[in-house]
């Protein structure tokens, strides 16, 4: 039995290439601390190999160098930021799953929240230039008097809307 | 002879498609009955032709015809009859074949179910749905023929890639398809409008019953690929950031917008040139995340053609049609009048608020996907965006849009009154500060963020409830009353509720499972024991099975919990011979709306495996929340209004109005 296992493993391990799962029991910390701050770097760093998966995911030899990399800086007694520093210059920014606010990444980090103001501020001027232009044009004129009927019909299809005032 | 005749009828189907793209447009414009009605055979003949063609590869799979390409490439005679039918989408070229058979069939829905459309209307929606068909019946037919043989056939497939090998595949992908495919019809209505330069709240109310089906669709089929991913792929995550996933989710928040402000067209003939707009950005959106996905542009375990020739001829597609309908929107949304006016604080405020949202929303996932890409071809700089970027910017956006959703259906239409839609929320507020408070105490010293998140969760579950109650006077009026008043109360309001209840509970499942989580990773021999969460997971013994086309190593679980045995768990690995390819297949247990997850890796040298577990609290809800939504939406689909559409008499005389 525990010799057809090995030979298992062993197929699985030639076929596959690469080993099975993410973090591997044999790379935990001892200091549960630590460890977690390891998991918590782990998911902000990107598997350069992989499509789109951070080195906590990530199934590859290369996440595993990477994760047993960050838990050395760890264990050597770097802080977070020391850990990630260390990272982009050995691998450049695309190691961060979040890249840093720079000239680079201006438009990426400033879009959301431009359409949200943006957006804000058009809804409010149009808002306030509309009842003038609507009156002006008229709401339906461009209906046929029969359009209008049939449209009537319609909308006296509704339920109609509940006690609101 | 099939793969002949599939190939033969899908190149009639390509003849129909040209002659529906022009005969209808020329007979609106002359005004000619007969011409515009050619629309309405051939979408029908189409359908049946393109269903034809599906069915023709469909047999091929089935039979294990090795001499053609694709089922070489894709199947594998030892292969279960199921995978061998869902095998036919698991490639491109079927995957393609399939997005073209749902096109023809919503096509076909038009035609059949459209009788009570204006005559016009119906015959250019048709022609602009045959645009899109001639475009993907060429990019099939030029780049990605399912049909092609090879001259020596081989006695054996290749095998379906395994993680493919999967019931998701039978649902996940013709889901997300009538999804992405379905919102072709309200972009059809909408440059349909464009050209005949007129728009009603008529238009809206025949557009919304296919906005609401496509986006139901989309809503099951995002929900349902989630839900694959976490039980497949081995780690328990059920959602990536990756930019496939985001491919999916933009036609999704554009659709829902669209979803909303069709409604305010609808009722009050207002926000016309914004919702043609969303009709196009997320039909747009859904081509986009076609050609993501089909491209090769981005490589990853969706992107299964990575042959240059057909991304450029996507990206032609793409061009086409967005830059077209966009310059056609251009030049006539101006000629659309505006109507219905309102205060800011009402109904369609409301609903105003939640499109600038949703779009902030589609447009941050947009830029994330895209950014990388552009400033790679534009600088050669390379950059990742993922998880933590979306987390950081997306989640923010949902929390005054989760606030402002229990406001927005008490709020009466035209002016609304803020004061008294809060009043008629104290209930529910009440309800979430309790939540909070209790969460907070029982879970004290951990997540600050996550018991608020949960209150604020709660509060739109109980502000969708506090809207039913409001409506049928529950406790104000004798009970009786109430409940004939809600036997009464229009299907759409029940939808309402359904769906708004629904992105609460999704959130309360999101927010336990990332916050509450708990997890084992572990080297365990047979004999051993784990603790996880206070359950006790005993590995009993490891195994080994032999599949249809696989080999599997299995381990035994016994869970316990406080000294009871609740069940057993068998997770396994499975090694596909043909591909040398493995998967692991983790075991479910579900407590609740919570479940045990166990995933296997290596076999240690010792004897000893590799095992993870997870106890994930509440997980079940993030699904369920999905669900509850396309329920909301079923039940809006089946409200009489809805149904009834338009009247039925498309007579002639009526039907033949001026396109002007």
């Amino acid at each position: 039995m525990r010799r057809a296992l090995a030979a298992w493993a062993l197929l699985v391990a030639v076929s596959l290439g690469a080993p099975a799962f993410a973090v591997q029991p044999d790379e935990i910390m001892a200091d549960p601390a630590k460890e977690a701050r390891a998991r918590e770097l782990s998911r902000e760093l990107r598997c350069m190999v992989c499509q789109n998966q951070s080195i906590d995911d990530s199934e590859a030899p290369l996440a595993r160098d990477l994760r047993i990399l960050v838990r050395e800086r760890i264990a050597a007694g770097d802080s977070d930021r020391q850990v990630i520093d260390f990272l982009v210059a050995r691998y450049g920014e695309f190691v961060l799953l979040k890249p840093r606010f720079n000239p680079h990444t201006l438009l990426l980090w400033l879009v959301p929240p431009l359409v949200l103001v943006g957006g804000g501020v058009a809804l409010w001027r149009f808002g306030r230039r509309r009842p003038a232009a609507s009156v002006a044009a008229g709401t339906s004129a461009h209906l046929t008097p029969e359009e209008e009927s049939r449209l009537a019909g319609l909308m006296s299809e509704d339920v109609p809307e509940e006690r609101r005032s | 002879m099939i793969a002949e005749a599939g190939h033969y009828a899908l190149v009639l189907a390509l003849g129909l498609a040209l002659i529906q793209s022009v005969v209808p447009m020329l007979g609106a414009r002359w005004h000619d009955v007969a011409l515009m009605n050619v629309a309405r055979s051939t979408a029908l003949a189409q359908l049946l032709f393109v269903g034809a063609s599906f069915v023709a590869l469909v047999t091929l799979h089935v039979t294990s015809d090795f001499s053609v390409v694709n089922v070489f490439e894709n199947s594998h005679s030892m292969k279960p009859l199921i995978y061998k039918i869902t095998g036919v989408w698991g490639n491109h070229e079927g995957s393609m074949l399939l997005w073209v058979s749902i096109l023809a069939l919503f096509g076909g829905l038009v035609a059949a179910f459209g009788n009570n459309l204006p005559l016009t209307l119906r015959a250019h929606v048709l022609a602009v749905q045959a645009w899109i068909a001639t475009a993907f019946y060429l990019f099939i037919l030029l780049t990605s023929n399912p049909f092609l043989r090879i001259a020596n056939p081989p006695i054996e497939g290749r095998d379906l890639n395994p993680v493919l090998q999967d019931i998701g595949l039978a649902v996940h992908p013709p889901m997300l398809y009538l999804g992405y495919v379905g919102f072709s019809i309200s972009f059809s209505f909408a440059v349909a409008a464009l050209i005949e330069g007129r728009i009603d709240a008529a238009w809206a109310r025949w557009v919304r019953p296919w906005t609401l089906l496509a986006w139901i669709f989309l809503t099951l089929g995002i929900a349902m690929g989630s839900y694959w991913a976490y039980y497949e792929l081995g780690w328990g995550g059920w959602w990536f950031w990756d930019p496939v996933e985001n491919a999916s989710l933009m036609p999704w928040l554009a659709g829902t917008a669209l979803l909303h402000s069709a409604v305010v067209m609808e009722k009050r003939n207002a926000l016309k040139v914004w919702t043609i707009l969303l009709s196009i950005l997320t039909f747009s959106l859904s081509l986009l995340g076609t050609f993501l996905v089909r491209s090769g542009v981005l490589t990853s375990v969706h992107a299964f053609a990575t042959d240059p020739a057909r991304g450029v001829f996507i990206l032609l597609i793409l061009c086409v049609f967005i830059g077209g309908s966009l310059s056609l929107y251009a030049a006539r949304a101006a000629s659309l009048k505006q109507g219905g006016l309102f205060a800011p604080i009402s109904r369609e405020g409301a609903l105003v608020l939640n499109n600038l949202f949703l779009t902030t929303a589609c447009a941050t996932v947009f830029i994330g996907t895209l950014y990388p890409l552009a400033l790679e071809v534009l600088t050669g700089d390379k950059i990742s965006v993922g998880a933590p970027f979306f987390n950081l910017t997306f989640a923010p956006l949902f929390v005054p849009l989760m606030i402002a959703v229990p406001f927005g259906p008490l709020l009466a239409w035209k002016r609304g009154d803020l004061l008294g839609a809060a009043q008629r929320l104290t209930a529910a507020g009440i309800v979430a500060l309790i939540a909070i408070a209790v969460l907070w105490a029982w879970t004290y010293g951990g997540s600050s963020l996550a018991p608020l998140a949960i209150g604020l969760a709660v509060f739109v579950v109980a502000g969708a409830l506090t809207d039913l109650a409001e409506r049928i006077g529950l406790f104000r009026l004798p009970f009786g009353t109430s409940l004939q008043r809600a036997r009464g109360l229009p299907r759409a309001a029940w939808g309402t509720a359904f769906a708004h209840a629904g992105v609460g509970i999704a959130l309360i499942g999101i927010v336990c499972e990332t916050t509450w989580n708990s997890e084992y990773i572990g080297t365990m021999k047979p004999g051993e024991s784990a603790q996880v969460a206070g359950y006790e997971l005993k590995l009993d013994d490891i195994g080994q099975r032999q599949g249809p086309n696989f080999r599997e190593l299995v381990a035994r679980f016994t869970v316990g919990l406080d000294g009871r045995t609740l069940s057993v768990m068998t997770p396994s690995k499975r090694n596909f011979t043909t591909r040398g390819a493995s998967t692991t297949e983790a075991a479910l247990l579900t407590r609740g709306a919570s479940q045990l997850y166990i995933s296997l890796g290596d076999i240690a040298a010792d004897g000893g495996v590799a095992v993870r577990i997870y106890h994930k609290p509440m997980v079940l809800l993030i699904w369920f929340g999905p669900v509850l939504m396309a329920f909301g939406g079923l039940l809006s689909l089946s409200d009489r209004r809805l149904r009834v559409g338009a009247p039925k008499p498309a007579k002639a005389a009526r039907a033949l109005q001026a396109a002007e």
